[in-house]
């Protein structure tokens, strides 16, 4: 199959890529050794792959690579800068709203999402914001106490 | 300054809140190979052609490889920890839906994807028997032979048994429950069904296979680095030093990433290939590799007129699928604690680990246990009901009191199963009777509580490293899943040498230099582990003390260690190495009555209270409240507990309320998280999660384990709280509203008819 070439903002840097048809966004980001997105479920469920494409959040798994040529695309590690953590990934820590850490990325980048939208989101809108992110080791009480952390510190 | 007791952050939280945390799921090497793996379609069978031409021929395709290139290099292919039983790719015949048959080689793994369906397999399909009990009768026998591993004395007993699937057979027997119950008045039995549910890992099992100069290196997601490196020994034939294990952080485990899962198979491959190998399975995948026992639990009880059970008969059969895995294991070592935390003069257990022809089943969070308390926890609260005595007071009577002896004789020690039952009930206001309501929404409340016995006897090495600046290594092979045990261990190393936990660096399980741990399972790690970094961090100040003394300085006094090695050495120079092993004292139970004095050093207790409501019309539950107590002794890291306590209550809900794997004729038909449910953000109600006060005195700083302790009991307390608010009791999991639902019609004389 015909490899593409590709060209897209990661993180705020221009980026191009060669990429095969079949290459989702977890192929693509592995290529920069980009590694907080992660393959899980492989079906846009857990949310545990997810990105943000022009704004928007996207699952990794089901989005081919193809897509992202022309656009732009952010994921956790961008949320370090300078070697300081973001208000949201602090709160994170402070609160302890993490276990094995698989799915931590995907919640961070879901709950940065939300609090653009919505900066004082109650319990029941986080809930609703978070809903399409699954956490096996039932993290959810302390991610809830984390976004609204990370809204008090915003 | 005390830093075991103190809340603080977990050691690996930064790399996990920048993405940048190590995962084998990410792990690459150059001049790497995917392997795909192609599996069985059917249950049972033998297989008679295998067409690898088409897939061998497809465009990028490394190789193809299947049994009889496994046995080039490993002639007799089969492990497993209890038995040998496990073939690495199927030879001749396969056993269970999903079970591996031939695997493909790429360099893309998408081309390996795409090259594994053109792989042509014919069987013969045999007669196939999936339920436990059918299973027993041994009508439809699933391996010829049985062939136990001779790692365990006790499975000895089992070597060349044929025409049979019970894989072990575990009794107990204490005093004279025939007698009892042949001279009681008030008898209840009841049985109980647990169904098949999984551990789902979110980082599915991944093994990277790397050929060296000097042998080979398995970078792996697995629980048991110590395990897999001498069982991969043990197959090649070669000493335990030339296969070397490497594991970072696990996305999850829960048990069932103990044992071998990929490793046997990516070795081979890895060898045969002569380049790196890496199979990472899906989460459809998961589904086949190992699961939790589903089980079918008869249980009996002999009870007096003011409510004492006099005894209590208990029959389990747990499904182990189509290999033992860790079993007969689950099935003794759990099976000994079936009838529950009670004091009972007479009892009587026998607990069955069957083969079936399902996929495999092993460790899952609780090691068994949740299964146990599901029946005997249900099954007393209808014995309360049904005598008219409050559950709680009815437990109160019943339950094994600090130095009683346990069924199997080994006195309660350090076990607060009186005060976590009082904890549950002042939450819940348990004196304070409940209105039940009297609309289409009615309202009750159940608690359940049960016991863990720590599996035994098993050993944890750890070694502490003081390096000349004054900094601190911990090099252990006990494994940070996400548990929290890599800040728990940094907090014991620096209470004994009174640092900062920062100072401490944790070296992740790697068998060339982190030596030897049974494994990270059953809760042991705290316990077991917590012991050897206390004892070598003892060892270590201790040497640091001699080398003082060597160096002339003056006893007693607090120099720091910098100094010290300064002073002995003359400059920024040398080691101290501090090192210890724990291994618990045990007595194996008696092989006729399971009776042992000393059958396990800790006892492990959780238990759950649960307000809901139940909508008549629908069978949906909603919970009010959900109260978590557990005995864990005295928290090393107090937040970090909370979180345990609460995430295991968590998977205890999916458990109890929605996961089932559906399967029809072996086949599996939910194998995704799209209709497999696991909890959900929306799904967690009002929560409180409590350390009952109390300390484990022979464990190290007074704790013990906790991570499974609160999956124990969620799922009785809530059947018991819908018999409360309805009068309707459930007998199998998961209790889905279709379940309530068609319960209430069949209690109100109009059950739900099906279409035909």
């Amino acid at each position: 199959m015909t490899d593409r070439l590709i060209n897209f903002t990661l993180n705020g840097e221009a980026v191009s890529a060669t990429v095969k048809p079949y290459h989702n966004l977890i192929d693509l980001l592995s290529q920069f050794d980009l590694r907080g997105a992660r393959e899980s479920c492989g079906q846009g469920l857990c949310g545990c792959c997810t990105v943000i494409m022009d704004g928007e959040a996207v699952s990794g798994c089901l989005s081919f690579a193809v897509r992202a040529d022309g656009k732009s695309l952010s994921t956790i590690e961008y949320l370090e800068q300078d070697g300081e953590l973001s208000a949201i990934q602090k709160a994170f820590i402070d609160t302890g709203a993490l276990q094995c850490g698989f799915c931590t990325s995907g919640f961070i980048l879901m709950t940065k999402e939300l609090l653009k939208r919505n900066p004082n989101p109650t319990d029941e809108e986080i809930r609703d914001y978070l809903s399409g992110n699954l956490c096996r080791c039932g993290t959810y009480p302390e991610v809830i106490e984390a976004v609204k952390a990370a809204a008090r510190s915003q | 300054m005390n830093q075991v007791g103190r809340s603080i952050p977990r050691v690996e939280a930064r790399a996990k809140v920048t993405g940048r945390a190590e995962y084998i799921h990410h792990f690459t090497l150059p001049h790497m190979l995917y392997g795909k793996v192609l599996r069985s379609t059917v249950a049972h069978g033998r297989i008679k052609t295998i067409d690898t031409a088409a897939a061998k021929a497809h465009s990028g395709v490394h190789s193809v490889v299947t049994a009889s290139d496994i046995m080039k290099i490993v002639p007799h292919p089969y492990y497993g920890p209890a038995f040998h039983d496990q073939p690495i790719l199927a030879v001749d015949k396969v056993f269970h839906v999903g079970q591996a048959v031939a695997v493909v080689l790429a360099e893309d793994p998408h081309v390996a994807d795409a090259a594994v369906q053109l792989i042509e397999v014919e069987y013969e399909e045999l007669p196939a028997v999936f339920d436990e009990v059918e299973a027993a009768k041994n009508e439809i026998v699933v391996h010829d032979e049985l062939k136990p591993a001779g790692t365990f004395t006790d499975l000895k007993h089992l070597v060349g048994r044929k025409n049979t699937n019970i894989a072990l057979d575990f009794q107990l027997k204490r005093g004279d429950p025939d007698g009892a119950f042949a001279a009681a008045n008030r008898v209840f039995e009841h049985t109980f069904r647990f169904p098949t549910q999984l551990a789902v890992s979110f980082e599915p099992f991944v093994t990277v296979g790397e050929p060296r100069a000097d042998g080979l290196t398995l970078h792996t997601a697995s629980q048991m680095p110590s395990f897999v490196r001498l069982e991969i020994a043990r197959l090649l034939g070669w000493p335990e030093n030339k296969v070397r294990i490497r594991v970072p952080l696990l996305g999850g485990g829960f048990g069932a990433k103990t044992y071998i899962k990929l490793e046997a198979l990516v070795a081979v491959l890895a060898l045969i290939a002569k380049r790196p190998v890496k199979i990472a399975a899906t989460m459809e995948e998961q589904f086949y590799i190992i699961n939790n026992h589903p089980a079918t639990f008869r249980i009996k009880s002999a009870v007096s007129d003011s409510g004492r059970v006099i005894a209590r008969e208990c029959e389990v059969w747990w499904n182990g699928g189509a290999f033992a895995d860790i079993g007969p294991r689950v099935s003794q070592k759990s099976g000994f604690t079936a009838s529950g935390p009670y004091d009972i003069e007479h009892v009587k257990i026998d607990s069955y680990e069957i083969y079936t022809n399902l996929p495999p089943t092993g460790a899952v969070r609780g090691f068994g246990i949740p299964q146990l308390v599901w029946a005997y926890e249900s099954h007393t609260d209808i014995i309360a009901r049904d005598m008219g005595i409050d559950p709680v007071e009815f437990r109160r009577m019943n339950i094994l009191r600090e130095g009683r002896p346990h069924a199997t004789g080994t006195d309660m020690r350090d076990a607060a199963i009186d005060k976590v039952l009082d904890t549950i009930a002042d939450e819940m206001n348990w004196k304070i009777p409940l209105a039940r309501g009297e609309g289409k929404t009615r309202r009750g409340r159940g608690i359940g509580i049960g016991i863990k016995a720590s599996i035994s006897p098993t050993a944890s090495v750890a070694i502490v490293n003081i390096s000349a600046d004054g900094s601190i290594t911990l090099s252990m092979s006990t494994v940070d899943m996400g548990q929290g045990s890599d800040t728990i261990m940094s907090q014991a190393a620096a209470d004994v040498l009174d640092v900062d936990p920062g100072v401490v660096k944790i070296v992740h399980p790697d068998t060339d230099v982190t030596p030897f741990d049974v494994g990270t399972l059953g809760s042991r790690s705290t316990f077991h582990m917590g012991h050897a970094v206390r004892l070598a961090a003892i060892d270590a100040k201790k040497k640091l003390e001699a080398l003082a003394e060597e160096a002339g300085l003056p006893k007693g006094t607090n120099y720091p260690p910098s100094e010290i090695f300064k002073k002995r050495y003359g400059m920024q120079a040398g080691n101290v190495i501090g090192t210890a092993t724990y291994m618990p004292t045990y007595v194996p139970p008696d092989k006729e009555t399971g009776m042992s004095s000393d059958v396990t050093p800790n006892w492990m207790i959780g238990g759950a209270g649960v307000d809901l409501e139940v909508d008549t019309e629908t069978g949906h539950i909603r919970i009010h409240k959900l109260i978590n107590v557990v005995d864990c002794g005295t928290p090393i890291n107090p937040e970090i507990v909370r979180t345990q306590i609460s995430g295991a209550a968590i998977m205890g809900l999916g458990s109890a309320l929605s996961e089932d794997v559906h399967t029809d004729g072996g086949q599996i038909t939910n194998a995704s998280l799209a209709d497999y449910k696991i909890m959900g953000i929306h799904d967690i109600p009002a929560m409180k999660n409590i350390a009952v006060d109390a300390v484990q005195k022979n464990g190290p700083f007074g704790a013990k384990g906790v991570g499974e302790s609160a999956i124990f009991a969620v799922a009785p307390a809530i059947a018991n709280a819908i018999d409360d608010a309805i009068g309707v009791r459930l007998t199998h999991l998961p209790i889905t509203p279709e379940a309530v639902l068609r319960a209430l019609r069949i209690k109100e004389n109009r059950p739900i008819e099906d279409d035909e």
